[in-house]
């Protein structure tokens, strides 16, 4: 969508992201005093961070914690619970996503996201992945047939996949399909990729290659990872976000909150004494 | 033995007893419906015996056994037979002697005290008449124009020859009666009420009024052309005849154009005797029916039937989609839609008659008097909608199975995984889209179970049909070569009523009950099939969504 950004600029960043001071980065998305409720109970308490462009950030916390709840309040998924209603604002290019003239489906083509389990639709992988692009209204062939490699090739699939495009997606295995479902979501070429604990249900084999992708992704993409494995948080992202009932307990540079925890409870659930 | 009821092995032979139950009943159903029935048209041998009358004379009798049944000799002595003998029981034959216009009656129960030795002459003859059922009897001769042309042994062969040219004379009057005068007689009445509508509607001017009257001069040209064919092809089928004596002495003579088949029943080998069988199921399949549906074909009653609910299917399908989504997709989950729920499983427990009487007074009466009313004045008095007809039929039972569709479609729906809906709303797909491209289609499968159901139940339903289309005799079938080929608002024959009808309405009970059999046979060989055809068509949607759980 936005061909025009120069990644360059971000990716001599990231190659010193580890030693850099990272102040100076730019911010994809801001969340501003977030508050989530669902019905009474209150699922997010005053919320507030800054995603840095072009860099891997990774939620981590224990169960219930409300990472998953956070993450998807940017592609606005939780619109979908009737009992959920939400305070404080999430700003993306310098506009308020819960604003009423926001065309959900838009917002969604640039916040693409991944689901814990593989979650390819019944049909062949090329379908899969020209899926998003066909509701866009794409049926040229040849545009179709571009897109659809370009984007198994982002997600490392297309040498597997190359001589079965039309079999069914669901044929794949589990690594496959969640690499696939990737490739789905990139193919609309979108600006932040959620992952919502993308390895949760993959072997350690596909884990590792997985976790490869989404370092090779962050020169073109804003991830955001949720994860319950912290050596994974270390290994693949660039700032860590600790959550703890609803609320963000610190956020910073990933070796920072690793290595020297500014909170107690941080320190706590990362040397595994809680959690 | 309280060992062996703890360790749970009761259970597994009773559930297991019940599935063999199961088992054992369907293909009872199937195995005796098919014995009864279908031993119907396999040549039986003629039997000439005498039978001692009371005063001490003896009766030829000439006939096919049909079946024998032990009596007591003291309920034949009671009803005024009488037999010297010691023992308490004694077997009684049911035989057809046919020879229905001699006779009156053409089955006959004896005992079997009465009856002499049995014979099976080998030159008797059977012959299946068009009216009249069958004719038993000796050949004498075969007559042109009277003269006798071929006597004694000869006569058999002079009768096939001859009966090849009566047949192709018949079929060809037949055709000329029911397609070409049947396609005038349309189209005059075509004529007749297009003139009507635009008598009514003042806009009958004298050239119109020409112009119908020419088309009329047309048509009438054609009828008597065709009529002038007719006479010169019955007069040429009135040519021969054949005479025959039958038990009682009598020389009858029978003309060819009333004959539809010959056979000598002693007289032939295995292979004959298969072939006959052959022939006369294949017409009992494609031809109409005889006699007050005793005879000949039901093809009507099977073309009825799957018409019906070809067009139930097109009517129920959408509609019952279209409500389990609204229900599952887009209602507001609460105490509303709960009661909706309820009441859409309910209706699947109401009589079916209850059905039919609604489908009489609502879609006959009221939407057919008015379609009526609004678009064929010209018709008036003669109802077009506002009688029964396939139409109402159909409509009738799609409203009685649309529960089961909805009920399958919605739970088919449910089953479509969370994370399936999630995945394309979040590639930018509104809900409209998301249902269409992923959610419909992986409820397919479910759908079609609904439909397997729904086509199952509306096959076999008779009762609602009585009273919203079905007749025991349609003249013509709902498909023909007639613009506009559909014709909607026809009565229309079914398998099921059929049963009913030829079972106990018929005149000739006895005659009747292979026939009652074989049309089961037939309508339960439908059903399978339909299911089959479905069932076919899910497996190929369910083969697609392979290794999506809970579908």
């Amino acid at each position: 969508m936005n061909d025009d950004k120069p990644h360059t600029h971000a990716m001599n960043f990231s190659a010193l992201a580890r030693t850099q001071d990272k102040v100076a980065e730019e911010t994809a998305i801001t969340v501003d005093d977030l508050n989530l409720y669902y019905g009474e109970s209150q699922a997010l308490s005053s919320v507030s961070l800054k995603i840095p462009k072009n860099q891997v950030t990774a939620f981590i916390g224990p169960s219930g914690c409300g990472k998953s709840t956070l993450l998807r309040c940017f592609n606005r998924m939780n619109d979908l619970v009737d009992s959920c209603r939400i305070t404080g604002r999430i700003i993306l290019d310098d506009k308020n996503i819960f604003e009423d003239d926001v065309n959900v489906a838009l917002l969604r083509r640039r916040v693409g996201m991944v689901f814990q389990k593989p979650n390819p639709f019944p049909k062949s992988t090329y379908e899969n992945v020209a899926y998003g692009l066909r509701i866009m209204g794409v049926n040229d062939r040849k545009v179709l047939d571009e897109a659809v490699e370009k984007a198994l090739r982002g997600a490392a699939l297309w040498d597997e996949v190359k001589d079965r495009l039309q079999e069914s997606g669901m044929s794949l295995s589990g690594g496959q399909q969640q690499r696939l479902v990737i490739a789905r979501a990139i193919a609309l070429e979108p600006e932040v990729l959620l992952l919502d604990e993308p390895t949760s249900a993959l072997d350690p084999i596909s884990s590792a290659k997985l976790e490869g992708l989404v370092e090779q992704m962050k020169t073109k993409y804003t991830i955001i990872i949720v994860t319950h494995n912290m050596q994974q948080a270390a290994r693949v992202s660039d700032y860590t976000a600790y959550m703890y009932l609803g609320n963000l307990i610190e956020f910073g540079d990933t070796n920072n909150v690793f290595t020297n925890p500014k909170r107690q409870e941080t320190e706590d659930y990362i040397t595994g004494r809680f959690g | 033995m309280r060992k062996w009821i703890k360790s749970g092995e009761p259970w597994i032979w009773m559930t297991a007893g019940a599935v063999a139950l199961s088992l054992i009943a369907v293909y009872a159903v199937v195995w005796m419906t098919a014995v009864q029935g279908m031993g119907h048209w396999w040549p039986k041998p003629l039997v000439e015996t005498t039978i001692k009358a009371p005063d001490g004379t003896t009766q030829r009798l000439v006939g096919e056994l049909r079946e024998n049944e032990e009596i007591s000799l003291q309920r034949l002595r009671d009803s005024g037979y009488q037999i010297e003998s010691d023992d308490k029981f004694t077997l009684r034959y049911l035989f057809k002697q046919g020879n229905r216009d001699v006779y009156g009656v053409d089955f006959k129960w004896i005992p079997a005290p009465l009856l002499s030795e049995f014979t099976y002459p080998k030159d008797m003859i059977s012959i299946e008449r068009h009216e009249w059922g069958s004719f038993f009897g000796r050949l004498m001769s075969v007559k042109e124009n009277g003269n006798v042309v071929a006597e004694g042994d000869a006569a058999w062969p002079e009768l096939l020859v001859r009966l090849e040219r009566a047949n192709r004379l018949f079929d060809e009057i037949l055709r000329i009666e029911k397609n070409d005068i049947g396609k005038i007689n349309y189209r005059l009445e075509r004529l007749r009420l297009h003139q009507r509508k635009l008598e009514l509607k003042g806009h009958l001017t004298k050239e119109a009024q020409e112009e119908i009257a020419q088309e009329k001069r047309i048509y009438d040209g054609q009828f008597a052309k065709l009529q002038q064919r007719l006479d010169e092809l019955r007069e040429q089928n009135r040519r021969d005849s054949l005479t025959a004596v039958v038990q009682d002495g009598q020389l009858i003579e029978i003309p060819f154009s009333k004959i539809a088949d010959v056979i000598q029943p002693n007289n032939m080998g295995v292979f004959q005797k298969i072939a006959h069988y052959l022939k006369k199921l294949y017409e009992f399949i494609v031809d109409d029916p005889r006699e007050a549906n005793t005879e000949g074909g039901i093809f009507p009653a099977i073309f009825g039937t799957v018409t019906m609910v070809l067009l139930m299917s097109v009517m129920v399908t959408p509609l019952g989609i279209m409500a389990a989504v609204y229900m599952r997709e887009y209602a507001k989950q609460g105490l509303m839609i709960r009661i909706i729920r309820i009441s859409v499983n309910n209706l699947a427990g109401v009589p079916s008659i209850v059905y039919g009487v609604f489908g009489l007074g609502f879609f006959v009466y009221f939407l057919g008097g008015n379609i009526d009313a609004l678009f064929f004045p010209e018709a008036s008095p003669a109802p077009v909608f506002g009688s029964p007809g396939i139409l109402w039929s159909a409509l009738t039972l799609a409203l009685l199975t649309l529960p089961v569709v909805i009920v399958a479609t919605e739970e088919g729906l449910s089953r479509v995984p969370r994370t399936i809906r999630e995945g394309s709303l979040a590639l930018g797909a509104t809900k409209a889209e998301t249902l269409w491209r992923t959610v419909l289609p992986i409820a397919s499968p479910a759908m079609m179970t609904g439909l397997i159901l729904a086509v199952a139940r509306a096959a076999g339903e008779v009762a609602p049909l009585m009273l919203v289309g079905v007749v025991k005799l349609a003249p013509s079938l709902p498909l023909d070569g007639n613009y506009p080929f559909l014709h909607l608002e026809q009565k229309f024959m079914h398998l099921g009523f059929h049963i009913y009808d030829v079972g106990f309405q018929s005149p000739n009970v006895e005659a009747a009950r292979p026939l009652v059999y074989a049309t089961s046979l037939l309508l339960v060989i439908i059903i399978i099939v339909l299911n089959l055809f479905a069932i076919r068509l899910r497996n190929r949607m369910r083969e697609k969504m392979r290794g999506l759980e809970g579908v």
